[in-house]
């Protein structure tokens, strides 16, 4: 089973490497991996997307807590929340291809952010299966380059964390 | 304002530290500057950094005390690695201060550098890199609470040589508070009641207690607790001395060289409670079987992690295991009403112990057995007891019978060789007048050997216990049992004269190679030379081996017992 953990952990010299290296001493898998400092440059907020068995994301969610400088961690896809993933795609455009970028990046409400004679940069916001599709759609040998964010998601409604 | 050196050594003094364990370096030059000029806290000088921490180590573990050592960077950080595991694998509260280069220095590849909150980080409970001296008071501060509390642990701190040089005002934090860092104490009051509740319902009850107990010195209230219920009682090898060994309810240690009734009635228990214990392989054996058995299963542990880890618990208790029994015991003493059919269960674990499975065959040479049974004899069943790792370690656990807490010191997670003599001087540290043997065997001993040295300038009079077959005992068992005795490296040759040896480093050495002398040596040993480190070298009937086992990948009930070979 997919899941979003969502980590506020003091935002120290050396806190990702924690996170990081009980990920791998574990054998937890991390599919992706955000992390910036929040409000209060005193906290990060880490988003890990990761999949395992329940019996697997109980330990993850535990062992997190056990790490000294985690202050909180909620599995968000335990409940209502939302998601995001930022990608940045670099197409070639050229000849009739050109056309047919602006229109796919449009359907997907993307925005193309640079454009050269042959190139087209788009930006592309979404949940993660938004931009596997958007990938999906194109023809693979028009694909240059492709640069994502990792998920970071957030709770809805009252469900807040917060220190 | 003082130096950042000087308030290292405060920070100790504050925390009442009375003995660090160390080896001086470069970097910590300024630290032991400070060291030199005060008497409060003295310095046990090793003579490798592995020794220091193993001795840090068991002056905690021997004490309930924080165990301290102090070491310079680079090698003298790398050094300490196999201590630190060692503390970490057993959960010990423990504060390990090291030099660091200076902090312009870092990065630079200098001299005597390494990355020390790199190295250590998979094995301490928490690291910390002092940057600025104004930090180092409360990260110091934050060290020893953090060591000390919630699952204990080590905790290491690197600190530049310019930080230990800067001047800075002393203010030490009588109290500390982390919002990050807050461990549960005491457990929740209706996972207590519910548990109560099961184990008056038990019908084969088991109590299964681990080094939790120890660590948070509540061995006491669960020998109340176990003699009000009058159930079972079984200690895994972190655990011996949480409940007495010659009680009529303790049914041996438990696990892969446990006993026949301690497995069996484990296995067959309708009801375990788990207290301070982990459920780990070498303890369960083969998980799938193991849970082939249907039972309840109530588990206290002050850390969650801990908790259906290994094994699926029906009621988690997390908390302090003392707080937790504590609380059980105030509703007991309410009134306390066990299952009638627990004496039925009764019936069969003295049917089981009647089995008699740590009888062992007799010899014309010494058995090993019969050495720790001598061993107990001799010292009234009252000294602490260090080991390391092997044969040696298991014949200790199984015939060493410890009535009282703290007083068996053996790397059980980690299974380190070479803890055995540090560890007494460890023990002897926190503890001047007591007696202390280390059981070990010519292979472990060799791993920390040059410690004698040590010993002998701070007048450390360990008995060591040599239980001497010529060969790495505990391989050449597994290597006879399941390698169709190949004995591919576990024969050691070119052993030094282990009686020279000791003389050399200005001790007293014994070499004891019939049984009838053993119990005389023993008693020349703890008596005539008191004060003297003795090296007994005991040499063993080479045979002898571990039983019952439980073969690694097998089920607890699965053992194979020494009359069946």
């Amino acid at each position: 089973m997919r899941h979003i953990i969502s980590i506020l952990i003091e935002n120290e010299a050396g806190a990702l490497s924690r996170v990081a290296g009980l990920f791998s001493a574990r054998g937890y898998n991390i599919e992706s991996l955000t992390v910036a400092p929040t409000e209060d440059p005193s906290l990060s907020r880490m988003t890990i997307l990761t999949s395992g068995s329940d019996d697997v994301l109980e330990q993850i969610t535990k062992q997190l807590n056990k790490l000294v400088d985690v202050v909180k961690v909620v599995d968000l896809s335990e409940a209502a929340h939302v998601e995001r993933e930022l990608m940045l795609i670099k197409v070639r455009a050229t000849g009739k291809d050109r056309e047919e970028m602006k229109r796919m990046a449009d359907i997907f409400r993307g925005r193309i952010i640079d454009v050269t004679e042959s190139t087209y940069v788009i930006e592309l916001t979404g949940a993660s299966s938004k931009l596997d599709s958007f990938i999906a759609g194109l023809d693979a040998g028009l694909i240059l380059e492709t640069v994502r964010t990792g998920v970071c998601g957030i709770g809805r409604g009252d469900r807040i964390l917060k220190v | 304002m003082i130096s950042g050196a000087e308030i290292v050594i405060r920070c100790l003094q504050e925390e009442k530290v009375d003995c660090v364990f160390g080896y001086p370096g470069g970097s910590v030059l300024h630290i032991y500057d400070a060291l030199f000029k005060q008497d409060e806290v003295r310095h046990v000088l090793v003579r490798h950094e592995q020794a220091a921490v193993h001795a840090a180590d068991a002056y905690s573990r021997s004490s309930q005390r924080v165990g301290v050592a102090l070491v310079t960077s680079g090698p003298g950080v790398t050094n300490t690695v196999t201590g630190i595991a060692t503390a970490y694998m057993d959960s010990i509260p423990m504060v390990v201060l090291c030099g660091q280069v200076p902090t312009a220095y870092i990065s630079q590849d200098a001299f005597q550098e390494c990355d020390t909150v790199g190295i250590t980080r998979p094995c301490v409970k928490h690291n910390f890199l002092v940057k600025d001296v104004k930090d180092l008071a409360i990260t110091i501060k934050k060290a020893f609470h953090i060591a000390a509390t919630g699952r204990p642990g080590p905790v290491v701190v690197d600190i530049p040589k310019d930080v230990t040089a800067q001047m800075c005002e002393f203010d030490y934090p009588k109290t500390i508070q982390m919002r990050s860092y807050n461990p549960v104490v005491k457990g929740h009051l209706g996972q207590i009641k519910k548990a109560v509740q099961m184990l008056q319902e038990a019908k084969r009850p088991i109590i299964y207690t681990g080094g939790g107990v120890i660590l948070s010195d509540a061995a006491d209230k669960l020998t109340r607790l176990a003699q009000k219920l009058d159930f079972p009682v079984t200690n895994t090898l972190m655990g011996l001395g949480g409940y007495p060994a010659t009680d009529r309810q303790f049914v041996g240690m438990l696990g892969m060289h446990g006993t026949f009734e301690a497995n069996n009635a484990m296995h067959y228990a309708d009801v375990i409670l788990a207290v301070g214990a982990r459920f780990d392989d070498r303890v369960i054996g083969n998980p799938e079987h193991f849970s082939s058995e249907k039972r309840r299963v109530i588990h206290i542990d002050i850390d969650p992690s801990s908790i259906s880890k290994r094994v699926k618990v029906d009621v988690p208790i997390v908390g302090n295991v003392a707080d937790v029994l504590d609380e059980m015991l105030k509703l007991l003493d309410g009134g306390c009403k066990t299952d009638p059919e627990v004496a039925d269960w009764w019936k069969q674990i003295d049917e089981w112990r009647g089995r008699k499975s740590l009888a062992y065959r007799q010899s014309n040479h010494i058995m090993p057995q019969f050495v720790v049974e001598k061993l107990y004899e001799v010292t009234g069943g009252d000294a602490f007891i260090t080991s390391d790792v092997g044969q040696h370690q298991m014949f200790a656990a199984q015939y060493y019978k410890f009535d009282k807490p703290r007083r068996w010191i053996n790397s059980g997670g980690l299974g380190t060789m070479g803890v055995g003599l540090p560890y007494g001087m460890g023990v002897l540290m926190a503890n001047p007048d007591a007696q202390v043997a280390c059981v070990t065997g010519e292979g472990s001993i060799q791993m920390c050997i040059q410690e004698m040295s040590t010993c002998k300038q701070y007048g450390l009079p360990v008995k060591i216990i040599n239980l001497n077959n010529g060969m790495l005992g505990m391989v050449r068992q597994w290597q006879e049992m399941f390698y169709s005795k190949r004995y591919s490296q576990s024969y050691v040759t070119s052993l030094p004269d282990f009686v020279k040896l000791a003389e050399a480093y200005g001790h007293v050495g014994m070499r004891i190679e019939k049984p009838e002398d053993v119990e005389p040596a023993l008693r020349k040993a703890f008596t005539e030379h008191k004060d003297d480190l003795v090296f007994m070298d005991f040499i063993i009937d080479p045979g002898a081996n571990v039983f019952p086992m439980v073969a690694a990948g097998k089920g607890l009930t699965e053992m194979i017992l020494a009359e069946e070979l």
